[in-house]
């Protein structure tokens, strides 16, 4: 089978972010500031388990600025057979809308594809939208907040997994193709071996494929501010929590205990 | 018509509470607009929470009480709200930030071919025109967004929202609707549900009790546990304790976990790493309990308590026990 996974660069969880008209810029004193999002690599562990449980191949599919490869070259360590840097400055301001609009172009231009897998959500803007964004202008199965993939019956050609919702866990069944977004409980990414760290680095050098608005075949109105619906003209660091933290003391737990109840029931937090 | 859409997230007539809340913003914001309310809920139960919510706001209410709609599919519900938008074509859709919630609008937004805002804290009118507060980087930034055609699709998160008393003296219109999909065409079937063991929901939750480093180990979790009883509260936990395997992932709190904005906030033995600071910091009121008085998370905190979690604790669940009586 044919699995792309869709990933992301995005700063790292430690980085210390700072916005100045509208623009965010970051740094990480303890490590790299860009890193693949944590979320994408369980998708790109699944993928991993499920072609070596069904055999086949894994694409990687990354869309960023010409310098955001760091998820491709994470996928490519990891295990993935091939990776396609989705970049254009056209596609500069894309919305999830616009964004799900060249994912599902690239996918259509692999052709053969029978699974798409996406991180949860990308920790930069959050939205955990544009799986299902994909699923939907593909026409796919589209299967949300996945826990476990319980079956893939190629034969039968359909998936059957496990969701995480507010109601519980809920089984469902569908048929392939179909685009996954997969939560942290569904395994425990692998660490990149030495090998498989050196291959990423060949093959970013020399085999990276490279695909702009003309490559996807994609409709430049579509793509980039031009096709986005939303604008986010504002982006700031949220005001600080008011007021100094009061420190309850007392000389025994049940007196501290006694102390913090009466202050919580004063100010009718509970 | 230019009305503001609401999907109401409902099962056998028991509405999700963000609903409840999302239907409160959406009549605030219409009346500074000057547009009237529709709502729309699906699957058996929808006809009976159509009064309900003409008296939380809405002026017309869709219902479809469809078999094939008696459980909840991405798909068949997504066709659904599109048409009712289309049909009625309107300025803004407007769900609960739910999985529910943020999958219909996902997918009616390319239908729609419309601008998609999730997660929404704050809603606005400026010049005729919806502006959404919403979150970006877990938290660490927030970001002013507006939509340049219509409709908008808007998910609102829980609790960011206050929801308004039912006005009994309202009065609506109640619309029976047929699906938009072929029962046979749904090709998502759904092989069984396990439910989540009557706990609190955390995002759902007025007050969380959270356990982290500071606990030590899987049984440390049982005072926090008890504390969280006591005081009718979710139990959370950070990644730390998570990754530990102290505690299952579905009580994780943080950024890449839940994001949370309870009343009350008790985190005991949590040092407070930027991670997990991102997913509690809009609580109202934090309370920190941890041995190290040097702890990030009494920055954050309104009430901090240094000593052992494990002798405050327990105090701490018989106070409230005695005092909440």
């Amino acid at each position: 089978m044919h699995i792309v996974v869709c990933a992301k660069q995005t700063p790292s969880t430690t980085a210390v972010l700072a916005v100045a008209n509208g623009k965010v810029t970051w740094s990480d004193p303890g490590g790299s500031p860009d890193i693949a999002n944590p979320w994408d690599e369980y998708a790109v562990e699944e993928a991993i388990r499920l072609i070596e449980a069904h055999g086949g191949k894994i694409t990687a599919l990354s869309m960023g600025p010409e310098d955001a490869r760091e998820a491709l070259k994470t996928a490519i360590a990891m295990g993935c057979d091939d990776a396609v840097h989705i970049t254009d400055s056209r596609m500069k301001g894309s919305d999830t809308l616009a964004t799900s609009y060249v994912l599902a172009q690239a996918i259509k231009k692999l052709d053969d594809v029978d699974l798409v897998i996406f991180g949860r959500q990308a920790i930069d803007g959050d939205t955990a939208q544009t799986s299902m964004q994909v699923a939907r202008r593909l026409g796919w199965t589209p299967l949300s907040f996945v826990a476990a993939v319980n079956e893939v019956d190629l034969a039968e050609r359909t998936i059957t997994v496990t969701r995480s919702i507010e109601a519980g866990r809920q089984k469902v069944k569908g048929p392939l193709p179909a685009a996954l977004s997969v939560l942290k409980e569904i395994n425990e990414p692998r660490y990149p071996s030495f090998k498989g760290i050196r291959k990423a680095t060949k093959y970013m050098a020399s085999d990276l494929q490279v695909w702009g608005v003309a490559e996807l075949g994609a409709d430049p109105s579509k793509v980039g501010s031009a096709g986005a619906r939303v604008r986010w003209p504002e982006v700031f660091a949220p005001p600080p929590r008011e007021g100094e933290c009061t420190m309850i003391e007392a000389d025994t737990p049940d007196g501290v205990a006694a102390l913090l109840v009466s202050k919580l029931l004063e100010e009718k937090v509970l | 018509m230019s009305d503001i859409l609401v999907w109401l997230e409902q099962q056998s007539g028991a509405v999700a509470p963000v609903s409840w809340e999302v239907l409160s913003a959406a009549r605030n914001v219409a009346g500074q607009l000057g547009v009237g309310v529709v709502a729309a809920a699906f699957g058996p139960g929808a006809q009976q929470i159509a009064q309900p919510a003409i008296e939380r706001g809405a002026d017309t209410v869709f219902v479809c009480e469809d078999d094939s709609l008696s459980v909840y599919r991405a798909e068949p519900f997504a066709d659904l709200l599109s048409k009712l938008a289309r049909d009625h074509g309107v300025k803004a859709i407007m769900a609960g930030a739910t999985s529910a919630g943020r999958d219909v609008l996902a997918l009616a937004a390319v239908d729609l071919d419309a601008g998609l805002i999730p997660d929404c804290t704050a809603l606005t009118v400026a010049d005729g025109k919806l502006k959404a507060t919403r979150p970006v980087y877990a938290g660490k930034l927030i970001s002013h967004l507006t939509c340049d055609s219509e409709p908008v699709l808007m998910s609102l998160r829980s609790r960011a929202f206050a929801a308004s008393e039912p006005d009994v003296s309202r009065s609506g219109n109640v619309v029976k609707v047929d699906p938009a999909t072929n029962a046979d065409a749904i090709r998502v079937q759904v092989l069984g549900l396990e439910a989540a063991a009557g706990e609190v929901s955390l995002t759902d939750a007025a007050i969380i009790v959270s356990g982290g480093r500071g606990v030590n180990g899987p049984e440390g979790f049982e005072p926090v546990r008890v504390l969280a009883s006591a005081v009718g509260g979710a139990l959370g936990a950070s990644r730390a304790a998570v990754d530990a395997g102290w505690i299952p992932y579905a009580h994780q709190v943080g950024q890449t976990g839940k994001t949370v904005s309870p009343d009350l906030y008790i985190a005991c033995g949590i040092s407070g790493a930027i991670q997990h600071l991102a997913g509690m910091r809009t609580s109202k009121v934090i309370v920190a309990i941890n041995k190290d008085a040097e702890a990030p998370i009494f920055k954050l905190a309104q009430y901090g308590i240094v000593g052992d979690l494990f002798k405050i604790v327990p105090a701490l669940s018989a106070e409230f026990e005695k005092r909440l009586k």
